[in-house]
């Protein structure tokens, strides 16, 4: 009950006029981002960050979590009119959603998208509002060790859940760690890997790597593809949404489970992308009409949609409670928390509960808000997207460097943005993720000061990480998720009996 | 993975085993780089704890480890990899127009502060790539500057990098 009447106070710090102003222009920026290709919510968030920073943390952190769901919201809108998926989540949604609008039902794809996007949203909120409270409480028992167990369990996940093969993804994430630790050593004061230059002094920052990895990166690869857009048009009247809406309760099940896959995938810092393609692989063996899968069936959007939004919105659990977000998106949320001068984790619920609550708060407005808007908004956006590639890639290119200076006003950076670009492009044509990385730069000195920490107390040994049942049993989990892949591949040789090895090689 | 002569490389593009192996050693190098500089600072403990390159020679191993798994895959799988294409020569001059003007054009905001530069940039881009007439590109791009200057520089106080033209103007 307590909880229940901290929300209703999270609400009114949410509903002041200004906030909700915010939210509007969070959403609004957000849809832009989300249709606009290089730019997504990480690095939209990203380039965005110091232009709040004169703005009070709540309404900062209001905007910024707007702009997250209009980017979700947004990268629909693509997917399903001009087959691009805005944002890699929104991938599993072109499967149907573009034969829906070749049928000429962009309207009706459009609104079960937008509909169910909301509907996997609004349940991952409601399970923060109980649960956030739960594990924050939790959390305060948590020391050095627990810590670094529950770190190691997020990037143990990433190994055991990730699509891609598990060397590229360990790659992924030691390259971080190792980016994180350039520069400044905080607890010895020893210059690490600077090798002189003076520019690595403050070590690599990862809004830098986001705006490059993600934004850039993305901008080769769309200019490799071709710069046609060829989009359908799309025409929403309330008719037509009042129309989708009465069918739509129909798919409760297969919402429902769209949400517990979402949900479960953005706790564990799977994300959106593999919650999204997870749940249009379970509604399509579910559903009865499962062979009509990819023609065009209305359930094929609302599966992956909702999955992606119920794991975004999730992925903000971890980041507020246990200070581990569990995507990079969350990621540069927490980095935004930190430069406020808050600390994300159990004690943010102690001392400053009317920014959580009114984050969470806002969470729930945001996303009425947010589907409002693009319902009624529509057509315009994919306008938007018919303006030629050769103005919109240069311009969002100097975004880019706008973003990268302003995070240090720094030149340097501009052109570590650029480095990070090409890696990004190499790293997404070979299949390494990009997400781990990310996470591993942020986390990276929480981590290493965490290992220490827990190496001091134990004198050196790692048995601490197994000095207790609670840490002990993060652990085994770690492990077992880290070794997921193996074990996997032999319960798959068992069953296999007999029929040689089974092809481990992943593909692609 | 059947090979399928109409698909698999042609003259000029780069095979996707070659970059995949290229980056994996790459990686082995950074992995190596990790472990040389946490030799120098020391991974022993001294009185206090830990010393600074504790924890990154680990991080360091398992990259080069990683790395090396990974160029190995490659070597072991060179021939079935061989249909295999990371991109075409026409695709390759396509990335390379958008690259090579990007790092002209963050080197030229080092001189002439970026919104000249991003003036440049944005209208040259839509000339050279878009055929743009001469005229509408430079009211599109003015109005972009413009309105990136109104945004940064006035309404959010966010200094940019300026140049001489932004001095003589008196910002």
């Amino acid at each position: 009950m307590d909880d229940l009447s901290n929300l209703m106070h999270g609400f009114a710090v949410a509903l002041t006029f200004k906030n909700l102003l915010f939210m509007l222009v969070g959403i609004t920026l957000g849809v832009l981002i989300g249709v606009l290709p290089g730019l997504g919510g990480a690095n939209g968030i990203a380039i965005l960050l110091p232009l709040t920073f004169t703005m009070s943390p709540t309404s900062a952190i209001i905007m910024l979590s707007c702009i997250y769901w209009g980017a979700l919201f947004g990268g629909a809108i693509t997917s399903i009119l001009f087959n691009i998926p805005g944002e890699p989540w929104s991938v599993a949604t072109t499967f149907d959603g573009y034969p829906m609008a070749q049928k000429g039902q962009a309207g009706e794809a459009l609104t079960a998208a937008f509909t169910s996007s909301f509907v996997g949203a609004f349940f991952a909120i409601v399970m923060i509002t109980f649960l956030a409270p739960m594990i924050a409480r939790f959390a305060l028992r948590f020391g050095p060790p627990e810590y670094f167990a529950i770190q190691l369990l997020t990037f143990c996940s990433f190994v055991g859940m990730g699509r891609e093969p598990p060397a590229k993804t360990i790659v992924s994430m030691m390259l971080g760690f190792a980016l994180a630790a350039v520069g400044l050593d905080t607890v010895t004061g020893t210059l690490r890997m600077t090798y002189g230059v003076t520019d690595l002094l403050q070590g690599f920052d990862f809004l830098i790597a986001v705006i490059g990895l993600f934004g850039l990166g993305e901008i080769l690869l769309t200019m490799e593809e071709g710069l046609a857009f060829k989009g359908k048009s799309a025409k929403i009247d309330p008719a037509i949404v009042w129309k989708t809406w009465k069918t739509l309760g129909r798919y409760w099940a297969t919402s429902l489970r769209a949400c517990l896959v979402g949900c479960w995938m953005g706790v564990t810092p799977g994300g959106a992308t593999p919650a999204s393609f997870m749940s249009y692989g379970i509604a399509r063996r579910f559903s009865k009409r499962g062979s009509e899968f990819g023609d065009g069936v209305i359930e094929g959007v609302v599966a992956p949609e909702t999955a992606a939004h119920a794991a975004g919105t999730s992925a903000l659990l971890p980041m507020l409670t246990l200070g581990i977000p569990g995507s990079p998106t969350a990621a540069v949320l927490l980095g935004g928390l930190l430069i406020w001068g808050l600390q994300p984790g159990p004690l943010l619920f102690v001392e400053k509960p009317e920014f959580v609550w009114g984050l969470i708060a806002s969470m729930y407005l945001g996303n009425v808000v947010g589907l409002l808007i693009v319902l009624t908004t529509v057509p315009w956006w994919a306008a938007i997207l018919r303006i030629p590639f050769s103005i919109i890639a240069p311009i969002i290119l100097v975004i880019c460097a706008i973003g990268a200076y302003t995070v240090h006003n720094n030149m340097f950076d501009v052109f570590m943005m650029v480095v990070f670009g090409v890696v990004g492009y190499l790293f997404k044509k070979l299949k390494y993720p990009m997400a781990p990385l990310v996470l591993a730069l942020v986390l990276g000195d929480s981590a290493e000061t965490a290992f220490r920490q827990s190496m001091l107390a134990s004198n050196g040994s790692i048995s601490v990480f197994w000095s207790n049942s609670l840490v002990g049993s993060i652990c085994g989990l770690a492990i077992l998720l880290l070794l997921w892949p193996v074990i996997s591949g032999l319960i798959g040789a068992a069953r296999g009996g007999g029929k040689g090895k089974p092809a481990t090689t992943p593909s692609g | 993975m059947e090979a399928n002569p109409e698909t698999g490389p042609q003259k000029g593009d780069v095979q996707t085993r070659w970059v995949e192996l290229v980056v994996a050693l790459l990686i082995v190098v950074a992995g190596l780089v990790v472990i040389q500089d946490s030799l120098r600072v020391g991974i022993s403990w001294a009185s206090d704890g830990p010393k600074a390159g504790y924890f990154p020679f680990y991080i360091g191993v398992i990259l080069a480890i990683s790395g090396a798994v990974i160029a190995a895959k490659a070597v072991m799988n060179w021939r079935a990899l061989a249909d295999k294409t990371f991109v075409t020569r026409s695709q390759l001059k396509t990335v390379m127009q958008m690259l090579i003007p990007s790092i002209v054009y963050v080197t030229v905001i080092a001189f002439t502060g970026i919104y000249v530069a991003s003036f440049i940039f944005i209208a040259g881009f839509m000339v050279w790539q878009g055929k743009y007439k001469w005229w509408l590109a430079i009211v599109i791009a003015f109005l972009i500057c413009a309105g990136l200057f109104f945004m940064f520089e006035v309404w959010f106080l966010v200094p940019l990098p300026k140049g001489p033209l932004e001095a003589w103007l008196g910002y």
